[in-house]
C-alpha cells in the first residue's frame, strides 16, 4: 500500500492507524508563526466506528489502508454467517454477525448491497437506502383511516421493527429508509 | 463533478470560476490596503518592491520554499533583499510582498499568501509594537492592547516554565491533543502546546503582544536580557481572536552570529532528512558592510482582512484562493 503524507489527508482517505484501518474526516493544519507545524486529525475507525482526534507533525506519513467498496448481492444467512456474492465475478464473500451488525435488520435475500472489504475480507455492510418488506406482525389495520396520522408498530420479514401509519396490514410489503428506518410508502404488490 | 472547498462545502463544476470572496470583502480589502499605503506615505516609510523568486533562500528548517527549475526559489519572504535594501542605506521601508510557502495549506494558510512587512531604522521593539497596534486598529478599529511574555503565558495557562522544565512535563501537559508522534526537541513540545493550548485563548477583544521568547526560538531576533535576568530572544508576536497577526524582530545585525544560526539550521534540514537550500550570499555580505539598527516586522494581511470582516478562512478573502486538495502533487 502507498503511505500517505499529512498534506495528502483528505476527507475519506482510509490509512492505516496504530494496526487499524481508519478514514479520515477532517485535517486542520496549525501551525506557529516560525517553528513545527502540526495537523490535528479526525479519524473514524472502520472496525468500530468511533471517532478520535490525532495531533500528528506536518509532513509525517500513514500507510494506506486497502479498503475497498463493492456491491454485492446477499444470499443467505446459515446461521452462524452472512454469504453475500460478487455478481461479475460470482466470488462470495461470508461475514460474521458482528461484522454485519444491525445493517443485517435490513437485508432481504437477493437484494444487493454496499460491503466494504478490508484486506479482501468484509469489514462493514450497508443495506440500499431503501428497502421493500413485508410485516410478518402489526395490530390490525383501521379501515379508512388515513388521515389521523397515528402510527403502530409493525415487525418486518428481516426483523427489524418500523412505525407505521394505522391503515397498513399484516401481510402487506413496505418501503422503508434504512438510514432512518422510517416507513416511506406502501407497495402495491 | 463536484469539487471540496477550504469551507468544506462544494461547489459544482459550473461555478468554479467565481471568486472564492465576496465581492463586498475583496472591496474591504482594497480600502485596508489604501489606508495602510496611505499611513506609511504620511510616516515617510518608503514603499519598495524586491523579486519574488530568487538564486538563495531561507534556511527555516520548518519553512519550504518553492523551486523553479531554472530560475531558483520562490521567495517565503523579502525579508533578505529588505535588508540590502536597509544595509545600503535605504532608511525606513515597507512591501506589500506576494510570498510563496510549500505544504501550507489550511483555513488559515494558503501556499501563496500577502505579508505587510515593515523596518523601522533606530525604533527599539517596543516603538515597533505600539506601531503595529496602530496598523492593527485600521483595519479592526478601536482596540485595547496587551503585552505578555511568552513564559508567563506558559506559566498561567499550562503551569510550566518553558525555559526550565522537564522535557517530559511537557510532553505530559500536549497529552490530551492524543499525540500521533513523539519528538526529543524541545522546541516541537513549546511550539505544539503555543499553537494548540495558548493560541486560541490569546485576543479575545485585545490586541495581545506576546513578547520574550525563547531564545531557541529567535530566528532572526537578536538575543537580550529579560527583566528577570533571562536570556530571551527580542521577538514579538501579536495574536487577535486567537489567530498569528504579526511576528517581529529587533533585527539581528551581526553577521558572524547570523551565519552560526544558518549553520545550525543546515545541521537541522540535514538531521530531519530536509533538502539543503542555498543559502543568501548576498544578504550576509550586506549584514557584514552594516546593518543600521532597525525593528521590523511581517503582518499577515490576508489574516488581517480576515478578522476585520469576520471571515473564518482565508478563501474568503482571496479573490482566488486555492481550494484544499486541489494543489499539484508533483509540483
Amino acid at each position: 500500500m502507498a503511505s500517505y503524507s499529512t498534506n495528502e489527508f483528505k476527507s475519506g482517505l482510509k490509512v492505516m492507524l496504530d494496526g487499524e484501518p481508519c478514514t479520515i474526516l477532517e485535517n486542520e493544519f496549525v501551525k506557529p508563526g516560525k517553528g513545527q507545524a502540526f495537523n490535528r486529525v479526525k479519524l473514524r475507525n472502520l472496525k468500530t466506528n468511533r471517532v478520535s482526534e490525532k495531533t500528528f507533525k506536518s509532513g509525517d506519513s500513514l500507510e494506506g489502508a486497502d479498503i475497498v467498496d463493492r456491491e454485492m448481492q446477499y444470499l443467505y444467512n446459515d446461521g452462524e454467517f452472512f454469504h453475500f456474492m460478487e455478481p461479475d465475478s460470482f466470488e462470495q464473500h461470508q461475514a460474521s454477525s458482528t461484522t454485519v451488525g444491525d445493517a443485517a435488520l435490513w437485508l432481504k435475500e437477493q437484494d444487493m448491497c454496499m460491503v466494504m472489504l478490508f484486506n479482501g475480507a468484509p469489514l462493514a455492510v450497508t443495506p440500499p437506502n431503501f428497502v421493500d418488506l413485508e410485516i410478518v406482525e402489526t395490530e390490525p389495520g383501521v379501515r379508512g383511516d388515513t388521515a389521523t396520522g397515528g402510527t403502530k408498530p409493525a415487525r418486518l420479514s428481516t426483523g427489524a421493527v418500523a412505525k407505521v401509519p394505522l391503515f397498513v396490514n399484516q401481510g402487506e410489503i413496505i418501503r422503508c429508509d434504512t438510514r432512518t428506518g422510517e416507513y416511506v410508502s406502501r407497495v402495491k404488490g | 463533478m463536484r469539487q471540496a472547498t477550504a469551507r468544506g462545502s462544494t461547489v459544482t463544476a459550473a461555478q468554479r470560476w467565481r471568486p472564492t470572496a465576496p465581492l463586498a470583502n475583496l472591496r474591504r480589502r482594497a480600502q485596508i490596503v489604501g489606508a495602510i499605503r496611505a499611513y506609511f506615505a504620511a510616516q515617510g516609510v518608503l514603499e519598495v518592491e524586491t523579486p519574488q523568486i530568487g538564486s538563495a533562500t531561507v534556511s527555516d528548517p520548518h519553512l519550504n520554499s518553492l523551486y523553479v527549475a531554472g530560475y531558483g526559489y520562490l521567495q517565503t519572504s523579502p525579508e533578505y533583499a529588505m535588508k540590502r535594501l536597509l544595509a545600503a542605506g535605504s532608511g525606513s521601508i515597507y512591501q506589500l510582498a506576494r510570498v510563496f510557502r510549500a505544504d501550507e495549506h489550511g483555513r488559515r494558510h494558503q501556499p501563496e499568501f500577502t505579508l505587510l512587512e515593515w523596518y523601522r531604522l533606530g525604533y527599539s521593539l517596543e516603538r515597533l509594537i505600539d506601531e503595529v497596534g496602530s496598523i492593527a486598529r485600521l483595519a479592526l478599529g478601536d482596540l485595547p492592547s496587551e503585552r505578555q511574555r511568552y513564559r508567563d503565558l506558559f506559566q498561567r495557562y499550562l503551569g510550566l516554565d518553558p525555559l526550565r522544565c522537564e522535557l517530559s512535563a511537557l510532553r505530559s501537559a500536549a497529552e490530551h491533543l492524543d499525540l500521533a508522534f513523539d519528538d526529543a526537541d524541545r522546541d516541537t513540545w513549546l511550539e505544539l502546546l503555543m499553537s494548540a493550548v495558548i493560541e486560541p485563548q490569546l485576543g479575545r477583544n485585545v490586541l495581545s503582544f506576546v513578547v520574550d521568547y525563547p531564545p531557541s526560538q529567535a530566528a532572526l531576533a537578536r538575543l537580550r536580557r529579560d527583566a528577570d535576568g533571562e536570556l530571551v530572544a527580542a521577538r514579538f508576536e501579536l495574536y487577535f481572536a486567537g489567530v498569528e497577526l504579526a511576528n517581529g524582530y529587533h533585527e539581528l545585525a551581526d553577521a558572524d552570529e547570523q551565519r552560526a544560526r544558518f549553520a545550525t539550521d543546515l545541521q537541522t534540514r540535514a538531521a530531519l532528512g530536509l533538502p539543503a537550500v542555498a543559502l543568501d550570499g548576498d544578504f550576509l555580505a550586506a549584514l557584514s558592510a552594516g546593518l543600521p539598527d532597525c525593528s521590523g516586522v511581517a503582518l499577515g494581511l490576508d489574516r488581517l482582512i480576515m478578522l476585520a470582516v469576520g471571515a473564518q478562512s482565508l478563501a474568503e478573502v482571496m479573490a482566488f484562493a486555492v481550494p484544499w486538495g486541489e494543489l499539484d502533487a508533483s509540483a
